[in-house]
């Protein structure tokens, strides 16, 4: 099984952690894995982004255009920003909720999270929106995004993996006390 | 052996430990940071290790170890090897005995440095020898295989990732701690004749070292690292190849897969170059494009030795706008260079724009003390001439709208010099330098000093969140603990000014704002150099208990938090703001200068 993987995001959002979880999982099924992480000034409200290989005879950890089997976008003009890396056939798991920059607050940018995911269903044949307002108020925190996006991503089957192998992979890199509430989070869907 | 799921830089650190490195110091600066991090995790008990104060002194410390037959790891970003320069180029110049493997990241884009500058060049100024690996596996691998080197050839060792090979992932197979080769350590044996440096000795080593140099050439040139692949397929009409190394190794390597098969020279040494290899690739071939990413390192090389073999070989790359002269390559931009060089399909663009998306320049985080800090300076300020020099970490930050508070940037500590300058030159303008905390200590004393003794008149601003932020929370001297896991006595900023001679200095909590902006009022104008300290911690380090709520009744719409301050947690939404629950840290800077009193909640500072 060979799988191309972005995730992206605006740093902060937890996007490293998810692409470690998924890494995790798919090497406890030996599968190889090759990813590279954006790290440095742009975790600073910047666009940030993951490149996440699985699979046999990989030489480099960076998608080329038009090789992702699955964009997971934690904000929906950095799924928009990243589209061109998508497969055809591929799929696109998107937060429904924008991150607004502070340019836009400062002055109306006329940036809005509906134009861009009215351009996703125009564009994406598999695309899955999460209602992230109200997903977050439902799992009862602010800080699990990643793990819902996940969890929404296992169950369009476009990551090969498991709920049950994410689960294993949140047991080995996260602190016990926070388990329940991811695990919540993964299992959580509308 | 195990296998491990690592980042390059973990690579790194796990192939100096199963060399049985003695002795690891650094100064963090992305994309190096993680690999003393892993040390300090993985270290055996008889391994040291130190975040130094800076890379100069961490050279230094380095470098000794290796005078006592230690294996020493010194490890730094690429502005870092800048700083560390002046005893490298010595080193290279009196040797070691122990090995000594200076790593150094370099960051092409930049993504997060001020140059683009390139490791491969300086080795070749400084006559150290370079490994250039091209993956986490090989990082691993090159970092023993330089400690023989430098100890077989008694030199310092570079070991050169660019950021994708530091901050890449891949499982790789690693010894387990038992399978660790253990370096016993001979200790310093006294001999002036070979640790002093004289002229007269560095002229006797010069040649030496040329010699040497020249030896390593042939020497690369039988390593497997460097090799030619495939050894025989030559194509049919023009005959071409293509030179790389590095990270860009892969991108070729995967567009060879597209495209097909051509004639490729993976350079792993890029000083001393592997000349008898290079030329064995280059005999019989008509074109070569070089892909590389910084300087055209291979390129210059290959170009030298069609000059000097009279080979009629055909050299592009940068330097014949092949390659894009600055920045980062990508998996697609080689693809595309390689298939115009082949005289294939070049791969279409994207046929259409998206929409216009929102630009995102990184901003201080939510609740961040370098805000209020900066805001107070900024209110405390209004009207006057001034000038606000900046420095090297999160504080840079400062620069975005609507803060505005970063006039001049340039390298770590320049800001002292900058304002200190000014200052001479304009006695009407009021000057400040903004440095952190961890800065503070690397680059800022010689400036303080400077200032103290030549009269100049300044105010230093001193940002003491307690850590160092931007690289991800390195303890330094003022943090009161070490790598080696020891509390230790803190080493005070504020004894450090007086000691030195700033008559004035004050500290206060920048998350008051009315008491923050009132001492800079009182002590700018004070003559001389003065300094106050705005010590806060770090809101990633100590997260805050309770978070702002906006009373939408009560807010009036006027937009002034979002306007003067702007905090990413801050948004404006149906005619009122609105705080962001999931970034706020309750830090209060918006509820203290809220005409209306709408924004309550978050932790006190009065």
């Amino acid at each position: 099984m060979n799988k191309n993987i972005i995730l992206c995001g605006v740093g902060g959002q937890g996007t490293v952690l998810a692409s470690r979880l998924i890494s995790s999982a798919a090497m406890a099924r030996h599968i190889p894995v090759l990813s590279a992480e954006t790290i440095g000034m742009a975790q600073r409200g910047g666009s940030v982004f993951s490149h996440l290989r699985m699979g046999e005879d990989l030489c480099s950890p960076m998608i080329a255009r038009g090789e992702a089997d699955l964009i997971l976008g934690f904000e929906p003009g950095e799924a928009v920003r990243l589209l061109p890396f998508l497969k055809p056939e591929g799929q696109v798991v998107v937060s429904s909720r924008a991150v607004m920059p502070v340019t836009a607050a400062l002055s109306d940018t006329g940036y809005r999270a509906e134009d861009m995911l009215a351009y996703l269903s125009s564009r994406v044949e598999h695309l899955t929106v999460v209602d992230a307002e109200k997903a977050l108020q439902e799992v009862g925190s602010p800080k699990v995004l990643n793990l819902i996006l996940l969890g929404a991503a296992v169950r369009s089957g476009a990551l090969g993996l498991e709920a049950e192998d994410l689960k294993d992979a949140v047991r080995r890199l996260i602190p016990e006390k926070f388990h329940e509430l991811n695990f919540r989070a993964l299992d959580y869907h509308a | 052996m195990h296998d491990e799921f690592v980042m390059g830089n973990e690579a790194i650190a796990l192939g100096a430990l199963a060399a049985g490195v003695n002795l690891v110091c650094g100064y963090p600066g992305t994309p190096s940071t993680e690999v003393l991090e892993t040390v300090a995790k993985r270290r055996g008990e008889n391994v040291y290790v130190e975040w130094s104060v800076n890379e100069k002194v961490a050279m230094e410390i380095a470098g000794g170890a290796a005078y006592a037959g230690a294996r020493a790891l010194v490890t730094m970003k690429q502005m870092g090897l800048n700083v560390a320069s002046d005893p490298l180029m010595c080193l290279e110049y009196i040797g070691v005995k122990g090995g000594l493997v200076v790593l150094v990241a370099d960051d092409p884009g930049p993504i997060s440095s001020q140059t683009e500058q390139d490791t491969r060049s300086f080795a070749s100024f400084s006559k150290v020898p370079v490994l250039d690996p091209s993956s986490a596996a090989e990082a691993y691998a090159m970092v023993q295989e330089a400690f023989e080197i430098s100890e077989k050839y008694q030199t310092p060792v570079f070991l050169r990732p660019t950021t994708r090979v530091s901050h890449g992932y891949a499982s790789i197979s690693v010894k387990d701690p038992e399978e660790y080769t253990v370096h016993p350590v001979e200790g310093f044996v006294k001999d002036s004749s070979r640790w002093v440096i004289f002229p007269r000795l560095s002229f006797g080593n010069h040649r030496k070292i040329e010699e040497r140099n020249e030896q390593l050439q042939d020497v690369f040139s039988d390593n497997p690292l460097n090799r030619i692949e495939p050894e025989e397929a030559l194509l049919s009409g023009l005959r071409r190849g293509v030179a790389t190394g590095g990270f860009n190794y892969t991108y070729v390597m995967e567009a060879r897969k597209k495209l097909g098969a051509i004639r490729t020279l993976k350079v792993s040494t890029p000083f001393p170059f592997p000349e008898k290899l290079a030329v064995r690739f280059l005999e019989g071939l008509d074109e070569v494009l070089c892909v590389e990413e910084l300087d055209p390192v291979i390129e210059r090389e290959l170009i030298y030795l069609c000059g000097k073999y009279g080979l009629q070989t055909k050299i592009l790359g940068k330097m014949t706008g092949h390659i894009p002269r600055s920045g980062e390559n990508s998996r697609d931009s080689v693809t595309a260079a390689l298939a115009g060089f082949m005289n294939l399909p070049v791969p279409a663009e994207t046929p259409e724009a998206p929409p216009p998306l929102p630009v995102r320049p990184p901003v201080l985080c939510a609740g961040c003390p370098h805000r209020a800090s900066f805001y107070a300076v900024k209110q405390a300020m209004k009207g006057r001439k001034t000038v606000f020099c900046g420095d090297i970490g999160c504080y840079t930050l400062g620069n975005a709208m609507p803060l505005d508070m970063v006039d001049t940037c340039l390298c770590m500590g320049a800001g002292l010099g900058i304002a200190q300058s000014l200052n001479h030159l304009e006695k009407d303008r009021s000057c400040f330098a903004f440095v952190g905390d961890s800065t503070f200590f690397a680059s800022a004393l010689p400036g303080v000093v400077n200032a103290v003794y030549n009269q100049a008149e300044f105010t230093l601003i001193v940002l003491d969140n307690s850590t160092t932020a931007m690289t991800g929370h390195q303890p330094h001297p003022g943090t009161g603990r070490t790598m080696m896991g020891e509390v230790v006595e803190k080493v005070s900023i504020e004894n450090v000014l007086k000691g030195i001679g700033v008559t004035a200095v004050e500290t206060v909590d920048p998350l008051n704002h009315k008491l923050a902006v009132e001492t800079v009022r009182k002590t700018a104008d004070l003559p001389g150099v003065k300094a106050i300290i705005f010590r806060s911690p770090c809101v990633a380090l100590f997260r805050a208990s309770s978070r702002v709520t906006i009373d939408p009744e009560k807010c009036i719409g006027c937009k002034k938090c979002i306007r003067e301050i702007g905090c990413p947690a801050l948004s404006f939404r149906g005619g009122k703001a609105v705080a962001d629950i999931a970034q706020c840290n309750g830090c209060t800077l918006c509820a203290q200068l809220c005409p209306a009193g709408a924004i309550t909640g978050g932790e006190s500072h009065e």
